[in-house]
This record gives structure tokens, sequence and C-alpha cells, in this order.
């Protein structure tokens, strides 16, 4: 008896197997191929030697590749030395910024009463705006000439030069842009944050005749957190990846100011054509980012406040 | 308290409600300013001859404003080109992730079957490794298959997202098991279920898919730069690019061709924001 209830359990459980597995074969196909199949190809490719042309050029390399980038290592001479100064240079001044820009206009948002949602599509906006409409756009008005050196003439600043190509000014650019990009996306998840916080407390706290600012240390940031650490891994994840902004500014200069960990695998596997070096300094990105994932969950149990 | 000291207590705390929300307009302000100077910038300077984008005091609305900038853009690069390239693979793309994606997700938040939470794994972890990662493998991959320079190869690349999964199977496992249940006691199949009653009901997160798709890929700057070199396939996005560096000291071109190709993607956000910013603050997750 029990036998024949489990068969007919099975049978109705393989029928179920295949109508999943009809649901799943579009997307999982093309998610395999395109997607699956790249992933471990990278891991792979970075034991190979390969530097372009028909498959047959592929020798085993073993960790020569790794050996070759970490070869000389420095913070301020080798390639891999100094993209990974930039891009966390880049992501340390990026990431604080935008997270206070965005907990400013999303506590700025939340009080309004009055055209909310018309400032919420403003602040927004710069985000969906095409990046290489306002990469040049930003490098116009940084230009020597261009009107912020113009607007900090005005208070007897005299930077007469372009920001893009001066060797301490190109990364505060690109800083700028990022910021400026960001802010109004992650507000939106400030101001979601903002929405679950009980107002009984605030009242609360008013009664007990707490400030402004005792109520923002006290309450404000604490319940914060999880919304702060969320957007603290997405953003620092997001800078870690930063291509797009340098590519059209700067292009990794002047010699080698802004030039990021991706625009050193862009060169290496476009330019330069070398695969295995490549998909080795891949490697470092991926792992970099998976440490920073797994370290910021390890320290969110100390920080994060779930109610 | 007295009550004439409770009625001055009022009259400050009036004053400064109205001299806080004066504060906080002046913040709005500054913040909404800050956010639109550039394009504020670009549309002015898109109207103006070269030699006076850079001149000062600054016009921000120009006098004479030269609005033949806009006809001679198209007549320098191929504009039509590369709009039509870029709403192909937009659309297509788009339409691609919402139909697969919400399709696959079916499965994984209704059905039971072997695998299916070792797949999902597979799923989520491969949206953690970073693109860039494994942009190079898969440039092989899709030269060895012929597809270089051809719109073909963003299309194959983008239409099947681990993300979009995740996304639509986030929001079907909010829609409670007793409707398709009771489908399933009316006779209805799976793929009816999915069809009559899971669609429907997933309409906000379709949205959400659909803007976010749109705009990324319509955004893409990567993906093109590495797989597209002819004009005639070329986006947007690196049309511009090559306008920029074609024409590389004619400021006023540049600005009039990069308003020109913020427009489709301002007005998809102007007319389904609310979806979009909803999106965001729900399913929390990047662009």
């Amino acid at each position: 008896m029990e036998g024949k209830a489990f068969k007919r359990v099975s049978k109705l459980e393989r029928k179920n197997t295949w109508i999943a597995y009809s649901f799943l074969a579009p997307n999982f196909i093309g998610f395999a191929i395109f997607t699956l199949v790249p992933v471990l190809f990278s891991i792979v490719l970075a034991f190979l030697n390969w530097n372009g042309g028909s498959f047959d050029r592929i020798t085993w390399a073993g960790l020569d590749n790794f050996g070759a980038i970490f070869k000389n290592f420095s913070f301020t001479r080798s390639d891999l030395g100094i993209t990974v100064r930039n891009t966390t240079v880049y992501t340390l001044c990026t990431v604080p910024l935008t997270v206070a820009f965005s907990l400013g206009l999303a506590m700025v948002l939340n009080k309004a009463t009055r055209g909310a949602k018309v400032f919420r599509t403003i602040f927004f906006f710069p985000y969906v705006a095409s990046v290489v409409a306002i990469c040049v756009c930003w490098s116009f008005m940084l230009m020597k000439f261009g009107p912020v050196n113009e607007l900090f003439k005005l208070f007897g600043l005299n930077i007469d030069k372009s920001w893009t190509q001066s060797r301490q000014l190109a990364m505060v650019a690109l800083i700028l842009v990022g910021v400026w990009r960001s802010a109004g996306y992650y507000m939106v998840m400030y101001l979601a944050g903002l929405q679950g916080v009980p107002r009984e407390l605030y009242e609360a706290a008013t009664m007990d005749g707490a400030s402004g600012w005792q109520k923002f240390r006290s309450i404000t940031l604490p319940m914060l957190t999880p919304t702060t650490f969320f957007v603290t891994i997405m953003m620092t994840i997001t800078c870690f990846k930063i291509y797009d902004t340098v590519a059209i500014m700067t292009e990794g200069g002047p010699g080698r100011a802004t030039k990021m960990l991706v625009t050193y695998i862009f060169d290496l596997s476009f330019v330069q054509i070398k695969y295995g070096l490549a998909s080795a300094v891949s490697m470092i990105l991926f792992v970099i980012v998976l440490v920073i994932t797994v370290v910021q969950f390890r320290i969110e149990k100390k920080w994060v406040n779930y109610m | 308290m007295t009550t004439e000291k409770i009625r001055n207590h009022r009259k400050t705390g009036l004053n400064g409600k109205a001299v806080g929300n004066a504060v906080l307009l002046l913040f709005l302000l500054l913040f909404a300013f800050l956010a639109l100077i550039p394009f504020a910038w670009m549309i002015s300077s898109s109207l103006k001859l070269d030699k006076d984008v850079f001149r000062y005091p600054m016009e921000w609305i120009p006098a004479h404003p030269h609005w033949e900038n806009f006809v001679v853009i198209w007549q320098k690069v191929p504009l039509h080109i590369y709009f039509k390239n870029t709403a192909i693979i937009s659309v297509v793309v788009t339409f691609m992730q919402i139909l697969t994606s919400s399709f696959a997700a079916y499965a994984f938040a209704k059905l039971r079957f072997r695998g299916r939470d070792a797949l999902f794994l597979a799923y989520i972890g491969t949206i953690a490794v970073p693109w860039q990662v494994y942009m190079l493998p898969q440039f092989i991959m899709m030269r060895s298959a012929g597809l270089y320079d051809t719109l073909w190869a963003l299309i194959v690349l983008q239409s099947f997202s681990a993300f979009g999964v995740f996304l639509m199977r986030q929001f079907y496992l909010g829609i409670p098991n007793e409707l398709s249940e009771a489908a399933r006691i009316d006779g209805l199949n799976e793929y009816g279920i999915w069809w009559r009653i899971m669609l429907p009901l997933a309409k906000p997160a379709i949205v959400t898919l659909l803007i976010f798709t749109f705009v990324n890929t319509w955004n893409d700057y990567m993906g093109p730069l590495i797989y597209l070199t002819t004009d005639s396939v070329k986006t947007v996005q690196i049309g511009l690019k090559r306008f920029i560096q074609q024409y590389s000291s004619d400021y006023h071109l540049i600005m009039a061709a990069s308003l020109v190709s913020l427009v489709p993607v301002a007005l998809a956000f102007l007319f389904l924001q609310r979806y979009f910013i909803e999106g965001i603050a729900t399913t929390g997750l990047k662009g």
C-alpha cells in the first residue's frame, strides 16, 4: 500500500518536474550558454596562455598569469597595484559621499509637504540619463575655461586647468560625477527606509525634549542601518566595477592616474589581446567583490539594528 | 504654565515651523539646482555657436538660438541608424527578458521539482559575479559563433537575465497559492495558470522589469563598445562617443547630439517613473 502511494506520488512528481523544466528551459538555455559557461570558462582561462588567434594556440600556463600580474607588485608602479589603488580610492570617496547625500536628500524629501514628487523625479533623473551624454557634459563643464572653473574664480580660486587632464583633479572629477549620478538612486531606498521608522519614536523623543540632532543620532540613523548596510554593499560593488565614466571622461589618464581595475581588464582583453592575463585580473576583481560581500555580511550583525 | 506662556510657546513654535519649512524648501531647491544644472548647461550650449559656449558672462538663454544645430548633427553622423539599432536591441531584449523571466520564475516560485533549490542557487550565484569578470570568455564565444559586430550579439547576451528571474520569483511568492490551486481544480493547466492568473497579477513587477531593462539596455555603453564596430550596427551611446571623437571641438554640436540621445529615456522615465521608483524601493535591487 505504502509502496503504491509512493509510486503514484513519484509519478506525479516526475510529470511536474517535466512541466517545471519546460517553464525553465527558455531562460535556462540562454542563461547557461551566455552566463554560466562564460563564468566557468573565465576561471579556466586564467590558467591558460592565449594571446588571441585560433584555439590551437592555447597552452597551459598554470599560475604564470598570476605570477606575471603580481610581478614587481607595487601600489605606485605595477599596473595591478595602481589600478587596485585607484579603484579603492574612488570607492572609499564615492561610497560615503553618496550615502551622505542620498540620506540627506531622502530626509529633506521626507519632510517636504508640497512638491515632494516633483523633487523626487528631479533628484532621480541623473541616474537614468545616459552615461555618455552626462559624462561629456561634465567634462566640458570641468574644462579649463569651463563654467565650474569660472565659478571658482568668483571665490578667488584659480584652477586654470582641465580637471580631467590634471593628475590631482581627474579622480575628483570622477568621484563628483559618481556621486552626482547615484545619489538620487540610493535616495529612493532611503525614502523607503524612512517610511518604516515608527512616528511614535519621534513623538516620544520630542516629549522627552530631544533636539533635532539627538533624534537623528538616536532614532533615524539606528533605524536606518539595514538600508545603510544594503546601500553600502551595493554601492561598493558598483564602484569596484567602474568603467564607463572613466572611459569617457579620462580614459584612465593622465598617465595612469585614474586607471581602474576594469579599465585594466578591458585593456588586456581587447587592446593588448592577452586573454590569460586579462582573466587573471578578472579573478582578482571577482575575489575582491566576493570578499567585500562576505566581510560586509559578517560585520552586519555588529551594527545593523533589525527591529 | 500660564495661558500667556502657552500662547507664546505656540507662537514661537509656529514661527519655528515656518522657518523650518523655508529652510527645507531652500535645501530642496539647492539640491534640484545641483541635479539639473548640467542639463541646463547642455541645453543652453546646444543652442549656441561653438565659440560662444565658453564665453563669459554666460548667456544661459541664448539671444539668438541656433536651432539648426539640431539639424546639422543628423547630417554629420547617421544618428537615425544609431537610434534604430538601439531601439531594436532595447525592445527585443526587454520583450525576451520579460517573457523568459516570468516563465522561468513560475517554476521557481510555484512548482516543486527535483534540483529546484540548487538551480536557483546557481542563478543567484551568477548575479553576484560581476559581468566584467566573464565578458572576455563571453566575447570569445560570441566571436567563434560569428556574432561579432552584429546586433544579435547584444540581443542574445542580454535576453536571459538571472536578475529578471529573481525579481519575478520574489513577486510570485507573494501571490497566494490558493489562487493557482483553485484554478487547477477548475481544470486549468500550469501554462494556463501562468498566462491567465500569474501574468495579470504580476503587472507591477513586469512594469518594473520592463523599465529597468529598457533603460539599462538603451544606456548600455560597454557591451556595444566591445561588440559593435561597423557604423551600420552601432547604438546611440557609442555613436555619440564616435561623434565626440570626430568633432571634438564642436562643443555645441556634441551637446546637441547628447541632448537628443537623452530624449527617449527621459520620456520613458517621465511617463513610467512611478513604477520605476516604486520598483527600486520594493525590490531594492541593482540597475
